[in-house]
Order: structure tokens, then C-alpha cells, then sequence
């Protein structure tokens, strides 16, 4: 199973690095990530894989979103499931 | 396998086009509560409801988390009250409304439905007994909902049903004079109601449905104006096209929650509503697609056959994606609950007589329209016989929901709050219907409904 984790917000020093170490942290492994910065706009969305989370997935979740709140930044992380049923028949 | 560019379409979609779910609903029956003994049928009601739907708002919170995407209501639908309190005194009928409050409240659910009564045949005592307790009820609880079921195609149109309904829309708004009588926005007379509808006012839980059953409403006119805007001036086959694609993706969604929903609490799923639901928020309005078409105002000449290209082509892209489809099923134009179709009203481009027209071809019916608060109760009658004939012909579900809001008159308006918004006063024919209603009796079935 896997989960997509968007992030947004204003540039600054070391984003990718706290949100792959909130994602080791819980047993996320990354699988692909995708970045970008249009001005100081910063915007990445990561697909991890969550087979071996080591708290439940609602957890997971909230302290995704904790970590974008102490460095305000927008952090949701979404469970796959809706991808594939929203784009594939 | 999805894309960036999909998960991207997905995000703004929630994010920036309002897109929710925006009911999930459980039916339960009632059936097994039946008691001569009012007192020991409400507690059996109260304890039915609240174990059956005991983790339904957490189930729903959790989906919602887990997928990142809004379920905006719970709530429960039951069988039709008239159908269990036929034994009881009819004066203790509304102590059942008292119930299903106290059970909402418990939940935590912002609406329950099923205080009904299915009278198209004709009406028994206790359909009686619950219709005169509607205005007594609707104004001594604030979830409950009522819906009343007066026509179908293949019984016709019981006119003295209707007839009553005048009288008793009128009571009900005066029993709720102080808050623009609101409790009119709790009460829906339908033709051919459907028994599986999960939204409110007019949700129940039919006779030929399971013990228990979760049904899905959908949502997102936000995310077809938006997709209408983006199809720029294409024509209309591509525009139709357009709005396909993005009502099969919304569907999926709700299907995908249904799923999950059904799973989780352990209750068959039953449908998905196609239906596009507005809210009074921006951004989430069908006026809006209509004007997105190319219309300066809803209600203008053109409005109706936009109304009936989207309404068709969200229900076929719909279909497609749900395994069970149901319910109303169909682009709603509740007044007041709609951005576009308030600002539209309010300066005259969109009138009764037009909102007529469009329930032809859409879901569901003249829904949400305040009106002059010393309307007749047999002009109110006379339009309830209107919007029921239209289903009655056409063999579709039509309904009313009308607000004679009292002390008020045309250029004033009612407030609601919340998802029940605001409405502007609507014009009505000054000239009296009171000869025809007074006919009673009932309007045969209608060539339509001989196809044995």
C-alpha cells in the first residue's frame, strides 16, 4: 500500500530533509519524489510506501501534519486508494 | 496507476473546487420496534438507532482522514414512522419525533429522516394521525426531518393528500414564525419518492430495503463549473464530454467511500446518489455551471436545456463508475442553498415559473423557494399539484420544499444559516386555486404507468 504526501509552502532550508525524516521516523519508505520551487513557492509531492508504518496510518497522518505546522508548511498525506479509483477504470 | 498530473487534479479538486462527499447516510428499519405502548415504542426506536449507528460519525471521521477527503454530513434514515405507530394514540405520534431527536442528538448527526408517511394510494389512520403531527413535531425538534409522499405513476395523485399539505406546510410555518419558519425546511412532498435517497429533507428507509443499508451522496457542481470554465468555447458534444469525465471521477470517490463505509461498519452498501449537491459556499454552485455555459443569469431562455445537457451527461458518467446507483440521482436546484440561484433570484432572472420548467429535466424539484408568508394554503396546495404532476407524467421523482415564510413578502428574505442558506421572497401568481383544490379525491394514473 502506499500514500501520497503533498507539501507546500514558502521555501526555506531543509524541508525535504524533515519530511523524509518524519517519514523514516515512522517506517515510510519513499518511493518517489517530486519537486519543485517557482519563486519561493516550494511544492513536493512523495509517494511512500506505507506497508511497514510502525504506528496506524491515521497516525501517520497526524504527525505528517504536525510537522508542517512546526515549519509552516501544508503537509496531506492521503492514502493511494483515491488515486486509483478517481483516475483508472 | 495514477500520475502527477492526477494526484495534482485530485489535490485542487478538494482543495480549491469544494469537492466532498457530502452524506453519508445509514438506513435503518424500524420495523422490529413496533408497540402498541408509545412509551416502550420510542425507547425501542431511541435504543435501535443509537446502537445501529453507534460508530457511524467516527467511521466517517476516520474515511475522511485516511483518504484526506471531506465527509461533510452523517446521518440516519429510518423507515417511515407512520408504518410503527399505527397501534399508538394519535396523539402520541409526535413523542416519536421527540425519539428520533433525542437519538440524532446522541449521535451527533445534524438531520434524521423518516418522519413519513407514503399516502400516493390513499392515506391509512395512522398516515393521518402522523400528518397532523407534522407541524407539532417539526417545530419541537430541530433534526428531525419529514417527507410526504402524495403521487406516484403507477397510483396517481391523491389530491386530497396535497390538499392537506397546503394546510399543514402553512401550519408548520407558523408554528416556526420566529426563526423565518425553518421547520418548512424540514418538510418535502415528493411524487415518486425513491426509497433509498441519503439526502436530507427527504431520506427514509423504504420497505424493500435491508435492516440496515449505507447509502452516498456526492458532491461537486465546484468541480464541473470549474471543468466547464477550463472546456473554454467548445461545443456542446465536447462539452458534454467534459462534464462526463468529471462526474465519473467524483463518483468513484464516493464509491471508493461507500465501499469503505460499508466495510468498516459492517452494513451492506446500497447506492451511490449521483446527484450534484450545491451549498451556499462559493465555488460550489449549479447556477454557476449553467452561467459557466454561456448563460448571463440562471433562469434566463437556454437555462432549462443546459440543465438538461448537464444533468444527463452526470448521470452517464456516473453510472459507469458505481456498481449501484440510486437515490435521487440528479443536479439539484434548492434556492436557497445555492450561491448563484440566490443572487439569480434576487434580481428577478430566475422565477417560479422557470424553476417549473427546469425540475422537468433535472432532480428534484421546486426545493428551498420561500415564498409570501400570507400565501393561501391552497395556492401552496395548487403548487404542490403542479411539481407532482410533472414527476407523475414524466415518471420521475419531483418534490416541493417550500417556505411561506410568515410576516415576510416579496423583497424580503429568509436566513437559515448554514447549509440550508438564504432565499429571497419569490413572486406568485396572485390568482386563486381554491376551487380546484377543493375537489379532492384523485387524479387517475396516467396512461404512462399501463406498461404490464
Amino acid at each position: 500500500m502506499k500514500a501520497v504526501i503533498s507539501v507546500t509552502g514558502k521555501d526555506s532550508m531543509g524541508i525535504i530533509y524533515k519530511v523524509s525524516e518524519g517519514c523514516a521516523k515512522c517506517g515510510a519508505n519513499i518511493i518517489d519524489i517530486s519537486q519543485s520551487v517557482l519563486k519561493e513557492y516550494f511544492a513536493m509531492i512523495m509517494i511512500v510506501d506505507i506497508d511497514r508504518l510502525n504506528i496506524p496510518f491515521t497516525e501517520f497522518i497526524d504527525s505528517m501534519s504536525a510537522i508542517g505546522k512546526a515549519n509552516n508548511l501544508e503537509i496531506h498525506t492521503m492514502h493511494e486508494d483515491i488515486f486509483n479509483s478517481m483516475h483508472s477504470i | 496507476m495514477y500520475n502527477i498530473n492526477d494526484i495534482n487534479e485530485t489535490i485542487a479538486m478538494i482543495r480549491e473546487e469544494n469537492l466532498d462527499i457530502r452524506t453519508i447516510t445509514m438506513g435503518i428499519s424500524l420495523l422490529d420496534c413496533v408497540s402498541d405502548d408509545a412509551d416502550v415504542l420510542a425507547s425501542r426506536i431511541y435504543d435501535k438507532i443509537t446502537r445501529c449507528a453507534e460508530n457511524l460519525c467516527k467511521t466517517g471521521e476516520d474515511i475522511e482522514k485516511m483518504y484526506g477527503i471531506p465527509i461533510i454530513n452523517k446521518r440516519v434514515s429510518v423507515t417511515p414512522i407512520s408504518l410503527v405507530t399505527a397501534a399508538i394514540k394519535p396523539d402520541r405520534v409526535v413523542d416519536i419525533a421527540k425519539a428520533l431527536d433525542r437519538a440524532a442528538d446522541t449521535l451527533g448527526i445534524n438531520f434524521i429522516g423518516g418522519y413519513s408517511a407514503l399516502v400516493h394510494g390513499g392515506t391509512t389512520f395512522a398516515d393521518e394521525a402522523l400528518i397532523e403531527s407534522i407541524p407539532e413535531a417539526l417545530a419541537s425538534t430541530s433534526r428531525v426531518c419529514s417527507s410526504i409522499n402524495v403521487a406516484t405513476t403507477k397510483a396517481g395523485i391523491n389530491m386530497d393528500a396535497v390538499a392537506k399539505m397546503g394546510r399543514i406546510i402553512k401550519q408548520t410555518a407558523e408554528l416556526t414564525a420566529a426563526e423565518d419558519s425553518i421547520g418548512c425546511a424540514k418538510l418535502v412532498v415528493f411524487a415518486n419518492v425513491p426509497e433509498d435517497n441519503p439526502f436530507m429533507a427527504g431520506a427514509f428507509h423504504g420497505v424493500g430495503q435491508p435492516e440496515t443499508v449505507i447509502n452516498v451522496g456526492v458532491s461537486g457542481p465546484g468541480v464541473v463549473a470549474v471543468a466547464v470554465k477550463k472546456a473554454g468555447g467548445c461545443d456542446f458534444s465536447e462539452l458534454a464530454e467534459t462534464i462526463k469525465k468529471t462526474a465519473f471521477k467524483i463518483t468513484r470517490m464516493g464509491q471508493l467511500v461507500a465501499r469503505e463505509a460499508s466495510q468498516r461498519l459492517n452494513v451492506p452498501f446500497g447506492i451511490v446518489d449521483l446527484s450534484l449537491a450545491p451549498t451556499p459556499a462559493i465555488g460550489d454552485s449549479v447556477a454557476h455551471i449553467l452561467e459557466g455555459m454561456g448563460l448571463e443569469k440562471c433562469g434566463t431562455h437556454g437555462t432549462t436545456a443546459a440543465l438538461a445537457m448537464l444533468n444527463d451527461a452526470v448521470k452517464k458518467g456516473g453510472v459507469m463508475a458505481s456498481s449501484h446507483v440510486g437515490g435521487l440521482s440528479g443536479a439539484f436546484i434548492p434556492v436557497s442553498e445555492d450561491a448563484g440561484m440566490i443572487s439569480a433570484a434576487a434580481c428577478g432572472a430566475l422565477s417560479i415559473e422557470k424553476l417549473e420548467a427546469m425540475t422537468a429535466v433535472c432532480s428534484v424539484g421546486l426545493d428551498m423557494i420561500a415564498v409570501p408568508g400570507d400565501t393561501p394554503a391552497e395556492t401552496i396546495s395548487a403548487i404542490i399539484a403542479d411539481e407532482i404532476s410533472i414527476g407523475v407524467v414524466n415518471t420521475k421523482t419531483t418534490a416541493v420544499r417550500v417556505i411561506p415564510a410568515v410576516g415576510k413578502s416579496v423583497g424580503d428574505s429568509v436566513s437559515f444559516g448554514g447549509l440550508l442558506g438564504e432565499a429571497p421572497i419569490m413572486k406568485l401568481s396572485s390568482y386563486s386555486s381554491a376551487e380546484f383544490i377543493a375537489r379532492g379525491g384523485r387524479i387517475p394514473a396516467p396512461i404512462q404507468s399501463l406498461k404490464n
